[in-house]
């Protein structure tokens, strides 16, 4: 069954053709990767099944409902949960309470029970608390828990986006460049946590990177695009023997 | 209950205890003071709910002062006042019979003003950063300016006079005590790491399923309701009412206070409040006619602000984030800072 469908997804900025004819499926539990040179598209693609753009073209569904249009909040809510190319943490507050906040969208109590600590609300909240106490030993991050986000190192800071994402417990994971600015040693380490999270949290996976080497060893199908087309799709080493992706890259 | 319940309990009782001995021996002014105070805690604290926690530049305080205090005080006045008050234009109907006991006044003045927050709440939140403070700004604007011209409501320029007395030391303080624990207690709730995760990345918090319009409209409510009731607390203290005591200027006030306290903090919004309002009067020495080192200095109007702005530029200087930045008062806190001092 498709997770994650996507129909003639287009997208314009004026005159400018950002995303065109886009058709993606993503199958339940697959890892995708979406690969192509810079000012491609991708994160296009990204904000538009995030819901922080609107299509001026076609349609998006998840888990057979149509969710073009959403507001990003209720995409969240519905299962996709994305993390962003530059990172994107609540540098203000500790790490814990960063995947709190996480949490925080799952919640059914109401402000008033929240300010007067009714039991329902604290009934949720220690259970918020346990979940991100669990998600921070997960990602090996539990020992900086009261630390401040933004003090973190910069590897550590790409894990925690991760770990807050998967907060709201989300069905299809978007990582956008989950890779940018991390050592060979570190992708190594990114790449073994996000294998051990696909199969933990029976997560979808759709990963927009640079980073061959992470993505022929993580994705099962790529979809390639240059100027907001597709130019290629299909399993990896199939892709990158494809003329018009060498073309795309390297030029003729 | 905990420990900390009870600790907490017991700064309110005494309080209580300083509150009952204050009514007893101070003089009229001291005690008149000690309400603004009271009042100035309640204003500044819920705007800093808004400004500091949620970190929206929201400039329209003023508006939902006088919201309050024009509710509240149409509310107490006997009929008998306000036909005495209003000459020109007599004031409307059902208003113009109704009296009411203060604390529901006050709750009506609350009442009104976050009604008022919820409809302009919707156009305020559609703009952020220097577009909201423009928007808020204009909002302030147009209170002022309708208070000046509904003659038949709010008695035009000439204002409200004679108002009942009715801001005591109880009054004040118990509506501050309540704003503080209140908006503390939600500020440290789940609901207000949701805000701070607002004002730090709104993008990241829609990410993570929140819906921020809901969240930010929220607290531009609860602090417009706490404005009002502030509001109606500085109208029965005052007794005596005019648009020109709305002005930006209040707003301003209110502004340096939170962030001479530290903007976010709720412990420092309570402290620069009290050293604003008791500076305020103590400055006062400086218009006075004085002799100093055989020197006589006549006295000069206006001396206290220009020392109250370099006392602001040095708390800009040497305190970037304010006195307190964005760290709270807590019991945890106060014991290590005690096991640290017995150390030594």
């Amino acid at each position: 069954m498709m997770l994650l469908e996507t129909r003639n997804l287009g997208r314009s900025f004026g005159g400018l053709l950002a995303l065109d004819e886009f058709n993606l499926q993503v199958p339940e539990g697959g890892v995708y990767g979406l690969i192509g040179p810079n000012g491609a598209g991708k994160t296009t693609v990204f904000n538009l099944l995030s819901g922080f753009l609107k299509p001026t073209q076609g349609e998006i569904f998840f888990n057979r409902a149509k969710i073009t249009g959403l507001p990003p909040e209720q995409i969240t809510l519905r299962g996709i949960a994305r993390t962003f190319q530059n990172i994107r943490l609540f540098q203000e507050l500790s790490v814990l309470d960063n995947v709190l906040v996480g949490c925080q969208g799952l919640s059914r109590a109401a402000w008033w029970q929240a300010a007067l600590r009714c039991p329902g609300y604290l009934r949720e909240e220690r259970a918020f608390v346990a979940r991100s106490w669990a998600l921070l030993l997960e990602a090996g991050l539990a020992a900086a828990a009261y630390d401040k986000a933004g003090q973190l190192p910069y590897g550590h800071q790409r894990r925690l986006e991760i770990t807050r994402a998967l907060a709201p417990a989300p069905r299809l994971l978007l990582l956008d460049e989950p890779a940018a600015g991390l050592n060979p040693q570190e992708t190594r380490e990114l790449m073994d946590f996000l294998r051990a999270i696909h199969q933990e949290h029976g997560l979808t996976i759709l990963v927009i990177e640079h980073n061959l080497r992470l993505v022929m060893n993580l994705c099962q199908h790529l979809t390639v695009l240059d100027h907001g087309l597709t130019i290629a799709a299909g399993p990896p080493g199939e892709v990158r023997r494809h003329p018009e992706v060498i073309r795309a890259y390297l030029g003729k | 209950m905990t420990v900390k319940h009870w600790l907490n309990l017991g700064v309110v009782g005494l309080l209580a205890l300083f509150l009952w001995g204050a009514g007893r021996w101070l003089d009229e002014y001291q005690v008149r003071l000690l309400n603004n105070v009271a009042v100035f805690i309640t204003l500044a604290v819920s705007y800093n709910l808004v400004n500091g926690v949620c970190g929206q530049l929201h400039l329209g305080p003023n508006a939902f002062i006088t919201l309050g205090a024009y509710t509240a005080a149409l509310l107490t006045m006997t009929p008998a006042e306000k036909a005495a008050n209003f000459l020109i234009t007599p004031l409307y109907w059902p208003l113009s019979q109704i009296t009411l006991p203060f604390p529901l006044a006050l709750l009506a003045g609350g009442l009104v003003a976050a009604a008022c927050g919820f409809f302009t709440g919707f156009p305020v939140f559609r703009v952020r950063g220097d577009y909201l403070a423009i928007v808020t700004l204009g909002f302030g604007e147009v209170v002022r300016v309708l208070a000046n011209n509904l003659q038949g409501l709010t008695n035009g320029p000439l204002g409200l006079k004679g108002l009942p007395p009715c801001t005591n030391l109880w009054w004040s303080w118990g509506v501050a005590v309540v704003t503080v624990a209140f908006i503390t207690a939600l500020v440290q709730s789940g609901y207000g790491r949701a805000l701070k995760a607002i004002r730090d990345d709104e993008t990241a918090a829609r990410a993570m399923g929140l819906n921020t319009f809901r969240h930010l409209l929220l607290a531009y409510i609860l602090s417009a309701f706490f404005f009002g009731v502030g509001g109606g607390l500085l109208a029965h203290l005052i007794t005596t009412i005019s648009p020109s005591l709305f002005t930006f200027l209040l707003t301003f006030n209110l502004l340096i206070i939170i962030v001479v306290g530290g903007l976010g903090s709720t412990t420092g919004a309570v402290l620069a409040a009290v050293l604003f309002t008791l500076a305020g009067e103590w400055l006062r020495v400086v218009e006075e006619p004085q002799v100093v080192l055989g020197l006589h200095i006549p006295g000069i109007p206006g001396m206290r602000m220009v020392i109250f702005s370099l006392l602001l530029l040095l708390v800009i200087i040497f305190f970037r984030g304010g006195l307190l930045g964005r760290r709270e008062f807590s019991w945890e806190g106060l014991n290590d800072l005690c096991r640290r001092f017995l150390k030594i």
